[in-house]
């Protein structure tokens, strides 16, 4: 944010802040080790607020829980800011000395009223305020959040609507407040850092910029393509218009992990040429022309991965990879031979001094600095820098050269979900994680986890009533795109018109068939979070619960 | 941009251990001053990420002035204080509570320190007679028959295996509370075990002491991590050592990041022949403090399922 890719705080901010703001995150069972330095925080006092449909175990810690209706989150941080600006809390000398565009903000969001936050959020307007003006009155408050706040088709805006909170508030740049978004894979973060976004070098540097690209293109020998290229779901739209027709994937299932699979997969089939290298015959790779086996990246290989509080990290082999899978850099380091190119077979360390030679924000983290001192925190810039414990400081700097360019407010508004709902697809369908389990199941299907349970649509009573089905009974659950069916499970947490599911099982109930892959154009990731969905009652089919549990639509 | 995070000062103070002048952090511990004058006391529920509890008494340290001996682990240190941790006094207490503790429970997979200290304080586990015979329907710890004159109770019973993850084995448990504490407030904050019953009767028990898929347990395993007597263990690292095939000199310790969410846990995973056979988390490690979640911890079949 405001330029940097990364959460501002560390963990460690956490147990010694005065507020906590979870927005659209369950870190209890998404993130549980970060909940444990949110749990000292809350042990030594400070107060927690859970933005969230769900009432989820993480919100259960919470003084305050606002249930906020799927995809309304931009409508309730406008009614946020609004009753911050309008209670005289905002924090005038930061907005004046590291913000533009106050006025702006101010007069786009005028109209979200407490009242109108209300209406389109569910949220009660006496918790909106009391949210807004805790925050703002908190000596140092983080404002966390996950895939609650970016899987939608609002994504970017989502986030800015939250960091406009920080800039009214000076919640950023000081130890205890921050912008904090939990990464949900292990190196999310570092695939960022290392540049594999469509317009970034290594360390965030634009592809566009040509002062930036001669230096790559002079390390290289090469000339890079000046142009920016294609994120995930315009990849998709290429395949649909028959602009791409090859394919490399590494160590991803989209063939499950997309939303709507069922266009995913076509897709994927009409490709000239399919190349996947991962650990798992996945669904994806059975539908390859090459498969690569890959090392397990994590246990079998060389190599760094990045943190959620920019912490680069090193992976070490703690095992050979099995018959004839090789780690990703070596694969690379062949094909790129094959190609014609001359790597010599780099060590890992060897491309990561490349990288350091690269990228800035890198420069000081040699492996032996990385090793010694437990990871380092980027921005760390020369071999003697300790790496930084939170972004931003210096827009409170009182020497404006030192405070650099300001950090701009961004007015957003508020759109409902794409996938509206009706009276054909009255229910909100939501998903996530459980504790045990990590996205398609592909690496957590295979140990013995006591807490697993199958896949099931998990409703609040009320809805269970109304439907006239019991726990465990299969229902059919249609969405404008696909249906499915699934057994149907009690949960408490949930609202009524409410609905949750994993993808955690697609090979039971593939939850994406029901998704819709419409997406964010500025980020590009797609509304997993909101689905418009009716929910069936199969006659006489409570006995067959384990018996085939999937049926696509034609 | 240079950002440093605030740094504590604290003031120091001066104190005699074992006759020697040192110097200490004000509010350190008696337990820190000694280590960091390179003093052994032996601990058994003291560890560094966990609130002393002051339970096992084996730590205590003689301080001129005071009626009883005090826990080393928890007591802080003042200026002027004189402490003496190898008086005939101190090594009296640590000999009672060690052999009374070897009496009475398995040691066999205690931290080799554990069998050290035995020796070096002189405790005679077995003049307390043999053990009284095992009572396999036991359901806990402490629900035993009197045991014959001239015989030592114990805590022996089943090890208890209710799931595919870890077993408990509180035949082999001293009762340290340290399970306790990393399944409460000092990490997991899951309150799924505590310590019921009184007396010898005290034991480690779920409520009301169901199996442990009908506990609020969730698979952390952080309580394996703190157990110093191999009382909680791995199902790996149990079955190998029930066939005789557990071997730490054939294992190697690798630190690698968490292959799962993005909060970039360490683990130390322990491998022996190609194979995962428990994995840890370093202790002094601040994203961590040594504890992980049931997908970091257990969460690695996959790798030998993908060979």
């Amino acid at each position: 944010m405001f330029g940097a890719g990364g959460g501002t705080s560390s963990y460690r901010e956490i147990e010694e802040t005065d507020l906590v703001v979870l927005w659209g995150s369950n870190a209890r069972e998404a993130h549980p080790i970060f909940f444990h330095h949110l749990l000292k925080g809350l042990r030594r006092g400070a107060r927690l607020f859970a933005v969230d449909p769900r009432r989820s175990p993480s919100a259960q810690w919470a003084d305050a829980w606002l249930g906020i209706d799927v995809g309304s989150d931009i409508a309730l941080a406008n009614a946020v800011g609004n009753e911050i600006i309008r209670s005289g809390l905002v924090n005038t000398e930061f907005i004046r000395r590291a913000t533009t565009g106050f006025e702006e903000y101010a007069a786009a969001i005028a109209p979200c009223t407490l009242e109108e936050g209300e209406r389109l959020t569910g949220v009660p307007a006496a918790l909106i305020a009391e949210l807004a003006h805790e925050y703002a009155r908190a000596p140092r408050a983080q404002l966390c959040w996950t895939l609650g706040i970016t899987e939608h088709h609002t994504a970017t805006d989502n986030v800015l609507a939250l960091c406009n909170l920080a800039l009214l508030t000076g919640h950023v740049g000081r130890y205890g407040s921050g912008l904090v978004p939990l990464r949900g894979q292990n190196n999310v973060q570092g695939g960022g850092d290392m540049g594999a976004l469509p317009n970034k070098f290594p360390g965030f540097q634009d592809v566009e910029d040509d002062a930036v690209r001669a230096r790559f293109d002079a390390r290289w020998g090469v000339r890079v393509p000046p142009r920016r290229g294609w994120h995930l779901s315009q990849m998709f739209e290429a395949m649909e218009k028959g602009e791409l027709r090859a394919l490399y994937v590494l160590g991803e299932n989209p063939a499950q992990s997309e939303a709507d699979t069922k266009r995913a997969v076509r897709l994927l089939e009409g490709l000239e040429h399919l190349v996947v290298q991962d650990i798992f015959l996945t669904r994806t790779a059975q539908l390859a022309d090459v498969v690569l086996p890959a090392a397990v990246a994590a246990f079998e290989t060389e190599g760094t991965v990045t943190s959620s509080e920019r912490r680069v990290q090193r992976l070490r082999p703690a095992l050979p990879p099995p018959g004839e899978a090789r780690d990703d850099l070596s694969i690379l380091a062949d094909l790129s031979e094959k190609l014609g190119a001359r790597w010599d077979r780099p060590s890992a360390e060897e491309v990561w001094d490349e990288c350091r030679a690269l990228s800035p924000m890198h420069a000081g983290m040699r492996y032996d600095r990385l090793e010694a001192l437990g990871g380092i925190q980027w921005p760390c810039p020369s071999e003697d820098h300790p790496g930084t414990v939170f972004l931003h400081g210096r827009l409170w700097d009182e020497d404006p050269e030192r405070r650099g360019s300001p950090a701009p407010f961004s007015p957003v508004e508020y759109e409902p979900p794409l996938d509206g709902l009706s009276e054909e697809f009255p229910v909100r369908l939501t998903t996530g994680r459980r504790l045990d389990s990590f996205n398609t199941g592909v690496q957590t299907g295979s140990y013995a986890s006591p807490l697993r349970r199958p896949e099931t649509i998990d409703l609040c009573p009320e809805d269970l009533e109304r439907l006239g089905v019991g726990e465990g009974e299969l229902v059919r659950v249609s969405s404008r795109r696909g249906a499915i069916t699934v057994p149907v499970r009690l949960d408490r947490s949930l609202r009524p018109g409410l609905a949750f599911m994993t993808m955690h099982f697609p090979d039971q109930a593939d939850t994406n068939v029901l998704t819709l892959d419409s997406w964010d154009p500025k980020s590009g990731t797609a509304e997993f979070k909101a689905t418009a969905i009716r929910i069936d009652p199969l006659p006489a089919a409570g006995d067959s619960l384990l018996a085939g549990t999937l049926e696509r639509a034609g | 941009m240079t950002t440093i995070a605030p740094v504590a000062f604290r003031r120091t103070v001066e104190l005699t251990i074992d006759g020697r002048a040192v110097t200490a952090r004000e509010g350190a511990t008696v337990l820190e001053a000694c280590r960091a004058a390179g003093v052994e006391i032996p601990t058994l529920c003291y560890l560094e990420t966990l609130t002393p509890v002051n339970v096992c008494r084996v730590c205590v340290v003689e301080v001129e002035g005071g009626r009883a001996l005090v826990p080393a682990c928890s007591r802080p240190v003042a200026a002027g204080m004189v402490v003496r941790t190898d008086s005939d006094r101190v090594r009296t207490s640590r000999r009672m509570v060690l052999e009374l503790l070897a009496s009475s429970v398995d040691l066999s997979t205690a931290a080799g320190d554990v069998h050290r200290w035995i020796g070096e304080y002189g405790a005679r586990p077995e003049r307390h007679g043999p053990s009284a015979p095992a009572a396999p329907t036991r359901p806990h710890a402490g629900h035993h028959a009197e045991p014959e004159v001239g015989s030592a109770a114990t805590v022996v019973q089943p090890v208890k295996r209710d799931n595919n993850l870890y077993v408990r084995d509180y035949a082999k448990c001293i009762l340290c509370y340290k399970c306790v504490e990393a399944c409460g407030e000092d990490a997991q904050n899951t309150f799924a075990i505590a310590v019921a019953g009184r007396g010898f009767d005290a034991h480690i028990s779920t409520e009301l002491d169901v199996a442990l898929p009908e506990s609020a347990c969730v698979y952390c395993g952080n309580c394996i991590g703190v157990c110093p007597t191999g009382a909680l263990m791995f199902v790996t690292e149990h079955d190998l050592r029930a066939t005789g095939d557990w071997d730490e000199d054939r294992q190697a310790v690798t630190r690698t990041v968490c292959p799962y969410c993005g909060v970039g846990c360490n683990l130390e995973v322990h491998v022996q022949d190609d194979r995962i056979v428990k994995v840890t988390s370093p202790l002094d490690h601040d994203v961590t403090s040594g504890n992980l979640c049931v997908k970091g911890r257990f969460g690695f079949a996959y790798v030998e399922a993908s060979g």
